[in-house]
């Protein structure tokens, strides 16, 4: 009994540094920045920036489908290997994530400059430049960049845990590699595929550094104007009522797609 | 088909790795721009260890790192135990709790805190409360949720009768933790404290709404440079950093290989 009283100063912090800031941010949402007075305005004044988060949710879909397809192949070859590969494997999906993702995202920007790497390398052959950057495609690649090893980790830990008798027992009964594929594996990895989706969505749909520096004044996503607010426009309490707002439409999205496949929010992360 | 996946996989890599490869190559180029190569150099290590700024402030990063995960195992396992004997509504409510920081985008969290500590501010009628302590706070914060759910699985896999067995025997509480328990759950809290490190070390995006002037970490100096060109010498500091983060993690592989060795020769099945 006593035990559960271990947890008290951890229910504290979390009341005091997740729960209140998250008030905060609804009492910032609904106030003005001149009077403090009550007030709808903020909320009202994002219908304005509706195409930006229309922009940033399709920017994130497309992000997170590329990853899942991308990495889906990788995470499934990477359980195949030797169990020593295998840890190897695993640790060079987790090395990137370890490294500063803002110079990572600079030496991108070396790469599909006009003037960089990649159309450098193509000049010698006649080609190009090609535009690599500063368009919307320039963005989501980056953001595949960037999060595509939050897919690849929980989809490996969920396929590296599929018991191999299931997909002999599968083939004895005469299922096609395909049939294996879509009746067996691919079921037992949907805790993996959902865990993964969320691991990237959420953070490509926010982000506010890659579209920066990867794309133009047409690829502003909500990100970069939350941050705007803050550190340049300073109107907080319109970036608190945007920011409400994006939670509250990444707590629904989330939901919604646990609800469809009962994923279980114990296995959220795996190490 | 085999050799196939193979070939993708290598492919997939050389995505990950290419923009690494790029920036410790322009460690070592004269030139200062990323794109050309314009002949090998060790300069720029020289420049990074007389340097007087950059080195200071991966100090600062590693303080912070260490501090706040440090306190976000301690606060976390003991949460953790607290909420293993838990049951029903209670625990579901607490453990999604738990995972909001988790589900949250970074830059809500950021954005939360800062306003939480400027309406603090306000109120105490503190001028620059943003600083060291409101960066150690919001680490701890975003440390606790992956210290907590490492710790958690191995707390239901740990046989609860081992607890018991040691109470049985006259340990108390206190003593059955520390002879029993922490020796079951101690790779949950190793692997917890590990993660929290590396995603304090390398935040950005909630570090950049709650620092002060005073005392600012890396990765925010990193991303003020976006203003002012970046000196080449911190591309000498990322290919140091990625040789120290590998090292690091081959030698925990190693360890782990040993262990699981160990592990299968004690119980052979």
């Amino acid at each position: 009994m006593r035990n559960k009283l271990l947890s008290a100063p951890y229910l504290v912090w979390m009341a005091m540094f997740t729960i209140v800031p998250l008030c905060v941010v609804v009492y910032f949402a609904f106030t003005s920045s001149a009077t403090g007075a009550f007030t709808l305005d903020n909320i009202l004044q994002i219908a304005t920036y509706t195409p930006i988060f229309l922009r940033s949710i399709g920017y994130a879909i497309a992000a997170t489908l590329i990853c899942l397809l991308l990495g889906y192949p990788v995470a499934y070859v990477i359980a195949q290997a030797r169990p020593g590969a295998q840890r190897f494997l695993y640790m060079l999906i987790m090395l990137p994530m370890c490294m500063s993702f803002l110079l990572r995202t600079l030496a991108w920007v070396s790469l599909l400059q006009d003037t960089g790497i990649i159309n450098n390398l193509l000049g010698h052959f006649g080609i190009g430049p090609l535009p690599l950057i500063r368009n919307a495609g320039a963005v989501v690649a980056g953001m595949v960049y960037n999060y595509l090893p939050y897919m690849i980790m929980p989809l490996y830990t969920v396929i590296m845990k599929i018991d191999h008798s299931l997909i002999e027992a599968a083939e004895d009964l005469g299922c096609n590699g395909r049939q294996v594929f879509s009746r067996v594996v691919f079921p037992l990895s949907l805790p993996g595929i959902i865990s993964g989706i969320t691991m990237v969505f959420v953070p490509a749909v926010s982000t506010f550094y890659i579209s920066q520096k990867l794309g133009s004044t047409s690829t502003t996503m909500i990100g970069d104007v939350i941050e705007s607010q803050f550190k340049a426009a300073y109107n907080p309490n319109l970036g608190a009522a945007m920011s409400l707002v994006l939670m509250v439409l990444i707590f629904l999205s989330i939901g919604i797609m646990n609800r469809f496949a009962g994923a279980d929010e114990d296995e959220v992360i795996t190490v | 088909m085999k050799k196939l996946g193979r070939v993708y996989t290598v492919v997939i890599y050389l995505f990950l790795y290419i923009p690494m490869i790029v920036l410790i190559v322009a460690s070592f180029n004269t030139g200062k721009d990323l794109t050309t190569f314009d002949g090998f150099t060790l300069q720029r290590y020289a420049e990074l260890f007389r340097d007087r700024t950059l080195l200071p402030l991966l100090g600062n990063s590693v303080l912070i790192a260490v501090l706040s995960s440090v306190i976000a195992t301690v606060l976390g396992t003991a949460a953790a135990l607290g909420i293993h004997s838990m049951r029903g509504r209670i625990r579901s409510v607490v453990m999604s709790v738990t995972t909001v920081p988790l589900m949250n985008p970074e830059i809500v969290t950021g954005v939360s805190l800062a306003l939480l500590f400027v309406f603090v501010g306000v109120v105490l009628k503190v001028n620059s409360i943003l600083g060291f302590v409101t960066l150690l706070i919001a680490h701890i914060t975003f440390n606790l949720p992956y210290v907590i759910l490492s710790v958690m699985p191995k707390l239901t896999q740990m046989d609860p009768h081992l607890r018991e067995a040691a109470l049985d025997l006259g340990c108390t509480p206190v003593q059955a933790f520390f002879k029993v328990v922490i020796h079951e759950i101690l790779p949950g809290i190793f692997s917890g404290a590990i993660m929290a490190f590396t995603m304090s070390l390398d935040d950005f995006v909630i570090s950049y709404f709650v620092y002060g002037p005073n005392f600012v970490t890396l990765p925010v100096e990193i991303y003020n440079y976006v203003k002012k060109p970046l000196q080449p010498k911190i591309y000498a500091l990322f290919t140091l950093l990625f040789l120290m983060i590998l090292s690091v993690m081959v030698l925990m592989n190693l360890m782990q290989m040993r262990d699981e060795k160990r592990r299968k020769l004690q119980r052979p099945e």
